[in-house]
């Protein structure tokens, strides 16, 4: 009796930590539509990126490329499951499976797209490094800012451009390294370091969460190229595809003048390249593994990229950062997709 | 077979038997498991990392460390920041616990209320929220560096530290460095002979005044000896920070002071428990015979208080090296933060990043728990 208990028990413990550790899957769309969301790995607490509002939803430029994917592959922008990690996690939570993508102001570096087991899908915002500094110091250059302690967010490509930067110029510096930008903030703010750096577009970000955001200047120097974009598991080149076009279908769309507020009008358009877009058209959706009308679903609940950009960064919001190297390469930017045929 | 199992040795081989292969079992579809999804990734693997550039700044190095050394030195400079931080924390936590055990049993009602007071309160309150309390606190509190609060032009404190002069290491430094360790040494001979002179033959010898003498004689002589070149270099401001002359940052300070406040608590406890086990007639023994209360502490009861306060004791220490990784929250340049986080963002192999650091504390706790049986084999009540 005892004997059987025992071995009934140590049975059951085997199989429940068999089960515990699965494989990973290759396969993360159908991973996607059977959990019924997205598990989107986001930074969580920086302005015009990826931000918890008081209504607890998300919002940003990086959220919204989340949404993209969500509505394109489950028909619902709104079924996405955000995990806010910082920078020192996130790599680490999309190697291991514990998000489906990451979309998190990620800049793409070979290290990271080659060695990594990573790939990135595309580029939503082109950024560089910058500095930010207090009035008062009356520092009008980076290159004034030699023995001056810099706070910045660790586990960023930041922390070694600015190495570099002080390398090259023969400058000395003292660095002060934290884990979030919260607290890179706050401790900007106490006096703590001088200078703040991070990438020009979070430097506006996080400017705005000072308790006084005009004591302080951006520097006009940037040190570095940042292209950031999403990024997901090598080896599922599906569920690349999907991130990577549903991206270029914002930009499509942008280009093609198709917004969230026309889309239903524009389904009756006699452009090849709209009717291509919006699935009347060719087989986009079917090659990708998803419905026609994925690309519709994007427009209609989440906006193309300039809509989105203007929302989220741009106009519409504080930050009011210009389209700069984000406007289309139509218009002498550096944001291009691919044709959709 | 029913027979076979039904013997209880037989069974208890069997059921081993059964554990060892399921354990290996485990451990074997995990390994496999993880290199499966590695190789499948195309994630790099091994250890050549280590000669790679780490190519990031470390504010805090006791040795030479600049962006263009490997990420085998990023461990080498973490490992040491991480015993600096453990020996500080451990010297002063023992000095305070001390103190505040003893002070806990004191006939004093106010000191004994408030040494328990301090125990209770601090004991109680997590330990990453005390960080960051004293953090916050010394960052707010401290001036800018032009504000610093400047004692006589060489020591001086603001919200980037603690700026004090620096010797330069040239041969006079070093010789007087030697001396004091001579005049320990001498004090040290001299203590045991008083000893053994008072055992035999009762007169006592004041080895205090010799002792500073000692110590004062030495180093003089050294100094002319070593070619009377002391230099300091003197903090300065400069630009936007001090330059010159020794600091100790905020974080460092903030993570030393919580995690003594802290263990301190504990090491209070293992003192007080250390001494109430020690019998109740000790005392009285020593008291009857004339003993002074300080006399009574001094040479029967933590003699005997030590004994039994001592494996808590190390156990708090061993606690205090693992809570120094707490340090991330503050940005120490402790081995968690600077090797098994900016390191491991930096080049993505956690598992064998991970691996190295878990080590690291595995292999601390063993030297000191292998110290401690070593002690505790030593102090133990030898039986004759």
């Amino acid at each position: 009796m005892v004997l059987s208990r025992i071995a009934k028990v140590s049975l059951a413990t085997v199989t429940i930590l068999g089960l515990g550790v699965t494989t990973l899957s290759a396969d993360t769309l159908s991973e996607v539509q059977k959990q019924g969301f997205v598990k989107c790995g986001v930074d969580g607490g920086l302005p015009g990126f990826s931000e918890v509002g008081s209504d607890g939803i998300y919002r940003g430029i990086d959220v919204d490329v989340c949404r993209a994917v969500a509505a394109a592959t489950l028909g619902d922008a709104k079924k996405v499951k955000y995990v806010a990690l910082n920078a020192k996690e996130r790599l680490t939570a999309l190697q291991s499976g514990e998000i489906d993508m990451l979309s998190r102001n990620t800049t793409w570096t070979e290290t990271r797209d080659t060695s990594l087991g990573l790939n990135f899908a595309g580029v939503n915002y082109y950024d560089g490094q910058g500095f930010m500094v207090t009035k008062k110091l009356g520092v009008k250059s980076a290159k004034e800012l030699d023995g001056a302690s810099i706070c910045l967010q660790t586990g960023t490509t930041t922390e070694l451009n600015v190495a570099d930067y002080f390398r090259t110029n023969k400058m000395k510096y003292k660095l002060v390294s934290y884990d979030t930008n919260d607290q890179v903030v706050k401790a900007y703010e106490s006096g703590r370091c001088d200078v703040l750096t991070s990438d020009q577009s979070q430097l506006y970000g996080l400017r705005i969460k000072l308790a006084k955001p005009d004591e302080s200047i951006v520097l006009p120097e940037v040190i570095s190229k940042e292209p950031l974009g999403p990024v997901v598991r090598k080896g599922d080149g599906r569920w690349f595809d999907i991130v990577r076009w549903s991206f270029y279908a914002m930009l499509t769309a942008e280009e093609a003048g198709v917004t969230s507020a026309n889309v239903d009008a524009m389904l009756k358009s006699d452009n090849p390249d709209v009717k291509r877009l919006l699935g009347a058209e060719g087989q986009m959706g079917e090659n990708l593994g998803l419905k026609k009308d994925f690309a519709y679903q994007i427009i209609k609940q989440v906006g193309n990229y300039g809509e989105s950009f203007e929302r989220t960064v741009g106009q519409g919001s504080p930050l009011k950062i210009q389209r700069g190297y984000n406007a289309l390469w139509t218009n002498g930017g550096l944001q291009y997709a691919p044709p959709f045929r | 077979m029913l027979a076979l199992l039904r013997n209880q040795k037989i069974r208890g081989i069997i059921f081993q038997l059964l554990t060892v292969i399921g354990l290996v079992a485990f451990l074997w579809y995990i390994g496999a498991n993880t290199v499966a999804n590695i190789e499948q990734r195309g994630i790099q693997t091994g250890f050549g990392f280590l000669e790679g550039t780490a190519g990031f700044g470390i504010d805090q190095s006791p040795i030479p460390y600049t962006e263009e050394n490997t990420h085998g030195r990023v461990f080498i400079v973490g490992l040491l920041n991480t015993m600096i931080i453990a020996a500080v924390g451990i010297v002063f936590s023992t000095i305070v616990g001390l103190l505040i055990g003893i002070l806990r049993l004191s006939n004093n009602w106010l000191i004994a209320k408030l040494a328990k007071a301090y125990i209770d309160f601090f004991r109680n309150i997590p330990l990453l929220l005390q960080i960051l309390f004293w953090y916050n606190v010394v960052l707010r509190a401290m001036p800018n560096p032009k504000q610093s609060y400047n004692f006589f032009d060489t020591i001086f404190i603001n919200n980037r530290g603690l700026y004090f002069p620096q010797p330069e290491y040239n041969t006079t430094f070093f010789a007087i460095l030697i001396s004091f360790a001579v005049a320990f040494a001498c004090v040290f001979v001299l203590n045991r002979w008083a000893n053994r002179r008072k055992e035999a033959t009762g007169k006592d010898f004041f080895v205090l005044p010799w002792g500073i003498a000692l110590f004062l004689l030495f180093p003089a002589l050294a100094y002319w000896i070593g070619g009377a070149q002391l230099h300091f270099s003197f903090p300065e401001l400069r630009g936007f920070n001090f330059k010159g002359g020794k600091v100790l940052s905020p974080e460092f300070l903030a993570l030393a002071f919580a995690l003594t406040i802290y263990t301190a608590t504990f090491i209070a406890e293992a003192v007080r428990s250390g001494i109430e086990a020690v019998s109740h007639g000790q005392k009285e023994a020593a008291a009857s015979m004339g003993f002074s209360p300080y006399q009574s502490l001094k040479l029967v009861i933590l003699p005997q208080a030590i004994r039994i306060a001592i494996p808590p004791i190390i156990n708090q220490y061993l606690n205090l090296t693992k809570n120094s990784s707490l340090a991330t929250a503050v940005g120490y340049p402790e081995i968690v933060t600077v090797f098994a986080g900016t390191s491991l963002n930096q080049v993505g192999q956690a598992i064998e990043i991970i691996a190295m650091t878990m080590l690291v504390y595995l292999i601390i706790s063993l030297l000191v728990s292998a110290l401690l049986n070593w002690f505790n084999h030593k102090m133990k009540i030898k039986e004759r």
